[in-house]
């Protein structure tokens, strides 16, 4: 890195107060019926582009299944428009209102983007019941959450979601505890409490069995409609059996896009997944 | 750039010298035994006028055992014997002299002062004496000799003197010897009556730092005479914009020379911190115990102190070394992966390293000699000298620096250390010994405190405390120049160092210091992986 | 009223022996009579009453360390700021009967030969105003600093060694005369508080209940926090802090706020402890201070509360009994203790306790 370049970092806006330049995320303005804008992003490490000028969009409501080989960005792109990854360039909105690239991540996760991890990370140390808790949707500001008590109604959305994941039975159960298969679910649940506009799921259904895995598709067609849902995985008869639109990532762009039908007898997307 | 410039200034000056040397040396005339001796004889004589004509003589004999002849002479010290009339040169002991004879150079035992009568002079002879003896040394062959024996005549020259340094001038090829004696005569002409002298001598001073030279311009500063007054005050300025300067330079190097402690204290560190991810609390503690290294070789063999401290670097690595190894085995090595552990459990360790030495060597600060090679200093000009100690210590911050670079990327021990550091599995893997790679690691980092230790002896007091006093500035500079980036912690040392000296003299040392940490601790919010950031997937 | 105190037992005890105490001990030192067996002398109810203060501070640092992850070595500068402060009030109080009876200024500035009192002295003599410097100043400094390291997530021994190095430049500062407190001998000398002598038993024993009771809000406050969703959400920062994000907190304003609440306690433990021991100076804002009340914390059990109280009282009189019995073994010991304990004893006495219990 040049000594210009260097001293250019050194001073980065992004990095200083910015809370010179709030903007209000309280209200998602969806009137033209896309809830996601992912226009001409970019992001590099160290010279390799994860990230190649990537665009596309996510309509209200609808369920978007992405695929792609190993390293093609997937994961990478969920960083980027939850706020832990800042592109070079390109801009991502939520809404029209919303402008992603300016917001920390628990200010994305405020205004209605969820997230479900690839490697499932939930709070080991909590038991499930705490674990719902905590992500529970509402004020999360340090007073409330310091004077937050459980009203009854949530206390039964809590259950419910317990039944739903599957995990009624084990509510005092350290989250540490569980199978690979159970943490799925569990974080599946802490995203059912957010009760986001916006679900990101990466690889749900890894360590699943293949009932869990029917059950999985079925809570997240479901959720569709309602919210809007962006499924990353791997195992193409999942992404089959729920998919309506399904995009196809490499080496950081979209390289195809439509049913999944249209996209397996796409010849370039073929090669991608074939060979050379 | 910069330096290059005035590299190619120096350059010519020296190689003039260097070319001239053998010259010189050649040039001595022989020595003229026979007219010495008869010039000795004749000092004898009563009359003052008749021993003026004997010191001419004796000086124009070119013989080289003239000088301690007049030295002696110009001391009261030359007497003859009142027996055999041999001239001696004679040291007052506790009953008489221990005398001994100017020809021969041989001691002739004892005399009573009765047995002696003195080579009297009175104020002209003593004048001729004293410009004898500079005009002689003012032709020894070293340019050395010569250069100091102009700068004995600042302030001290008489007509005489004035004289011989003109004639001298004519015939002086050694051109630092030719600018002092220049100097000084500029000097002399300050106080000529002659106005045009005085302008003269102004123009050519102004380039002069002596301190001679600013007294005798404020001086004339006031001088009535407005040309006069006038160029002094420009010569001044030029000559106060030169100080400055020389004082941001030495501010510099006292910088380069805190920053160069620094580097030493903290590079161990930037091992075991920075490569290997172990916060070692205990690490000023294995300076200090380099320090008490040095103190006991130094104890060992008192009669080789130069010598001991060279000794002492190996032996303060082995000490610190296996000190550390043996802390990475018991300790750390249970506590990888958990950093805040270890920085508790090697703070413990800190206290009872403290504790043992201020229990063998008493709580008390001991002192460890400086070796002669490393006191007195280097002059640069007149504004500008450099401490010798203060110079080695940079030279061996950037030598210990070079060897450390090599070792870790160069030999077979960086190349593991630098694998186990970035994939501890996938370097087990690879058949290296991980555990035992770890150890050597920490006891490079530490060895390499203990030879901080041995330099920091050199400048600061020896004592229990002295780890404390480092710990937290080693942390700083490998924190400021970057994790895991020993190029980060060379440059972090040192600009830290020079910021510290050039804020020192307008907030004290103490405030300066204070500012400092402030700094570092607001640049690590800014940048909380340094000047320097190691590359990677954060996660 | 103490809800916050179901299901923990060490906390329970701990308020039960503190009501006990603040009964007791006023008894036992002001009513039993001098050379009766049961009378408590008045030396060693001043012990008493600073070791109340450590374990106030113990609980400070527990809170942050053993439950948000965060290892403070800037602690022992908050509880000195907060003794500064009430030093100060302290020295204002003294009047003309320092050495120098000069009615307006305290001793070490008549001999700096300064004319008045530096502004910002200025309100100390009014104790309430002192009393919210307390609280206020070392909160502030704890504002600020984790304003600044938190927002650019400066985490684990990088945090802790900035405040270790924010504790150092303090203490340099500290020692330095020109800064208006007291420089190297620090504020000392002190006649009253609020009008009664300090060297009365009475005085000697409402500051012991001062800070018993101070103990006990703190830690019934402390407690409060813990079993509240945000004391889950503080673990769970502690654990992973990442993710905590994801579900929409605010990561650095809980971690700001926490450690701000825990330098007020701190801050408000310095003002018991000056006035009980009488001084205080710079050597309070050494880094060995602030990291060995850590290790208060580390042997009774982190993330207990009880065990921070545990540890401060086992400590403290382990060291009052050595440096008095054998000065020389007291570095050693604490030395040794720092190792022991993390290597053999990760959850301090509570550990073994619970671990009793897991058998049973
Ligand atoms: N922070 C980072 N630093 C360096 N490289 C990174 C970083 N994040 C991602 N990468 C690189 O970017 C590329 C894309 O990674 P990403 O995790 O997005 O892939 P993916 O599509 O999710 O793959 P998979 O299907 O294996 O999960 C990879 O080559 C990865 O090594
Ligand atoms: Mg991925």
């Amino acid at each position: 890195m040049s000594a210009l370049a260097k001293i250019r970092e050194t001073f980065r806006r992004d990095q200083v107060f910015d809370f010179v330049n709030k903007q209000d995320y309280s209200r998602v303005d969806t009137s033209h019926g896309q809830i996601l804008y992912v226009e001409d992003v970019s992001v590099s490490f160290d010279g390799f582009k994860a990230i190649n000028e990537l665009n596309f969009y996510i309509e209200v409501g609808e369920l978007r299944c992405m695929i792609g080989p190993n390293g093609a960005g997937k994961t990478t792109m969920m960083d980027i428009i939850t706020g832990k990854t800042r592109p070079d360039q390109g801009s991502v909105w939520f809404g029209q209102n919303i402008n992603l690239l300016k917001m920390t991540e628990p200010e994305i996760a405020q205004a209605g983007v969820g997230r479900k991890f690839q490697k499932p990370t939930v709070f080991e140390h909590h038991d499930i019941f705490e674990n719902l808790e905590m992500a529970m949707a509402g004020n999360k500001g340090v007073w409330s959450t310091f004077r937050a008590r459980l009203s009854s109604e949530q206390h039964d959305q809590i259950a419910s979601v317990m039944e739903i994941i599957g995990l009624s039975d084990c509510a005092k159960q350290r989250a540490g505890a569980l199978s690979h298969g159970q943490k799925q679910w569990l974080e599946i649940g802490m995203l059912l409490m957010q009760n986001p506009k916006l679900l990101l799921v990466d690889e749900p259904v890894a360590g699943m069995t293949h009932q869990e895995m029917d059950k999985t598709g079925e809570l997240l067609t479901s959720l569709a409609g309602e919210h809007s849902v962006v499924v990353v995985e791997h195992d193409m008869d999942f992404v089959r059996s729920i998919a309506k639109k399904v995009s196809v990532l490499h080496q950081g762009s979209i390289l195809a896009e439509g049913s999944m039908d249209e996209v397996q007898n796409n010849q370039r997307v073929i090669e991608v997944y074939l060979g050379e | 750039m910069l330096s290059f410039v005035t590299k190619n200034r120096f350059l010519p000056v020296w190689l003039l010298g260097l070319c001239l040397l053998p010259a010189l040396a050649s040039a001595t005339p022989p020595v003229g035994s026979d007219a010495f001796a008869q010039a000795v004889e004749r000092l004898q004589v009563k009359s003052y006028k008749e021993r003026e004509a004997a010191v001419a003589a004796l000086i124009s004999s070119q013989d080289e055992r003239v000088k301690p002849v007049l030295e002696a002479m110009l001391n009261a010290r030359l007497f003859y014997t009142k027996k055999d009339k041999i001239t001696v040169i004679g040291i007052k002991t506790k009953d008489g002299f221990s005398i001994t004879g100017v020809l021969d150079q041989k001691s002739l035992g004892n005399a009573s002062k009765s047995q002696l009568k003195k080579i009297k002079v009175n104020n002209k002879l003593r004048r001729i004496l004293r410009a004898g003896i500079a005009a002689l040394t003012l032709s020894d062959p070293a340019p050395e000799v010569r250069l100091s024996a102009v700068k004995q005549m600042y302030g001290k020259l008489g007509n005489a003197g004035i004289q011989i340094l003109t004639t001298h001038f004519e015939t002086e090829t050694d051109s630092k010897v030719r600018e002092e004696i220049q100097t000084l005569l500029h000097i002399h002409d300050l106080s000529s009556d002659d106005r045009n002298t005085v302008l003269k001598a102004v123009a050519a001073l102004s380039k002069s730092l002596h301190p001679e030279v600013r007294n005798k311009l404020e001086l004339l500063k006031d001088s009535t005479d407005q040309e006069i007054s006038a160029a002094s005050g420009d010569a001044l300025k030029h000559i106060q914009e030169q100080l400055a300067f020389y004082a941001k330079v030495k501010t510099a190097f006292f910088g380069l020379s805190l920053g160069s402690v620094l580097v030493l204290a903290a590079i161990g560190l930037a091992i075991t911190f920075g490569v290997m991810g172990v916060i070692n609390m205990a690490h000023g503690e294995l300076i200090m115990l380099g320090a008490y290294t040095t103190y006991v070789i130094q104890q060992l063999m008192p009669q080789y102190i130069g010598m001991s401290l060279l000794v002492a670097i190996p032996a303060a690595f082995l000490v610190s070394g296996a000190v550390g190894i043996l802390i990475e085995r018991l300790v750390i090595r249970h506590l990888y992966g958990r950093p805040l552990e270890t920085l508790l459990a090697t703070f413990g360790i800190s206290l009872i390293l403290q504790q043992t030495v201020r229990t063998i060597f008493s709580p008390l600060n001991r002192s460890v000699e400086t070796p002669q090679w490393m006191s007195g200093f280097l002059e640069i000009n007149p504004a500008l000298s450099l401490t010798y100690n203060r110079l080695y210590i940079i030279l061996f911050c950037l030598l210990v620096f070079a060897v450390l670079f090599l070792v870790i990327k160069k030999t077979s021990l960086g190349l593991s250390v630098r694998a186990v550091s970035q994939n501890r599995a996938m370097a087990r893997a690879m058949g290296i010994r991980a555990s035992r790679v770890d150890a050597l690691t920490f006891g490079l980092g530490s060895g390499i405190a203990g030879i901080a230790g041995v330099a920091l002896s050199q400048i600061t007091n020896v004592g229990p405390n002295m780890g404390q006093d480092y710990i937290i500035d080693s942390f700083m500079v490998v924190v400021f120049g970057g994790v895991g980036n020993l190029w980060g912690t060379l440059i972090g040392g040192f600009s830290l160092g020079i910021a510290n000296k050039f804020m020192e003299p307008w907030a004290g040392a103490v405030l300066a210091k204070i500012l400092v940490l402030v700094f570092i601790i607001l640049f690590i919010q800014k940048r909380p992986r340094g000047l320097f950031p190691q590359k990677g997937r954060v996660n | 009223m103490f809800y916050m105190l179901k299901g923990d037992r060490g906390g329970q005890a701990l308020l039960l022996l503190l009501s006990i105490a603040v009964v007791l001990v006023p008894v036992l030192n002001l009513v039993v009579p001098e050379g009766h067996a049961l009378h408590v002398s008045t030396f060693t109810v001043t012990l008493l009453g600073k070791y109340l203060a450590f374990a106030l501070l113990a609980v400070a640092v527990d809170l942050v360390w053993g439950y948000m992850g965060i290892l403070s070595l800037g602690h022992g500068a908050f509880f000195a700021l907060g003794g500064y402060a009430m030093g100060m009030y302290l020295m204002l109080q003294i009047g003309d009967r320092g050495v120098y009876g000069n009615p307006d200024l305290p001793d070490f500035m008549v001999f700096l030969n300064w004319q008045e009192v530096p502004w910002f002295w200025q309100g100390f003599d009014n104790f309430w105003f002192a009393m919210i410097m307390v609280a206020l100043v070392p909160g502030l400094l704890a504002f600020v600093f984790g304003a600044l390291a938190f927002r650019s997530r400066v985490t684990g021994v990088y945090l802790s060694i900035m405040t270790q190095a924010l504790t150092y430049a303090l203490m340099l500062a500290f020692f330095r005369n020109e800064m208006g407190f007291g420089g190297n001998n620090g504020l000392t000398d002190f006649k009253d508080i609020l009008g009664f002598s300090l060297q009365s038993d009475s005085t000697r024993v409402a500051l012991f209940i001062a800070s018993a009771a101070a103990l006990a809000l703190g830690y019934l406050a402390c407690r409060a926090i813990v079993v509240s969703r945000l004391g889950k959400v503080v673990v769970a920062i502690r654990d992973t802090e990442d993710r905590v994000r994801f579900i929409g907190y605010r990561v650095d304003h809980i971690k700001l706020a926490i450690f701000t609440f825990s330098a007020v306690l701190a801050g408000i433990a310095g003002a018991l402890y000056v006035p009980q021991v009488g001084i205080i100076n710079p050597g309070e804002f050494s880094p060995l201070r602030s990291i060995e009340l850590v290790v208060w914390v580390a042997i009774g059990g982190r993330a207990t509360l009880y065990g921070a109280v545990l540890g401060a009282f086992i400590v403290n009189y382990s060291k009052t009994y050595l440096t008095g019995a054998a000065p020389e073994v007291w570095l050693f010991a604490l030395g040794a203790l720092f190792v022991l304990v993390t290597l053999y004893l990760p959850n301090g006495l509570a550990g073994l306790s619970k671990k009793k219990e897991a058998a049973a």
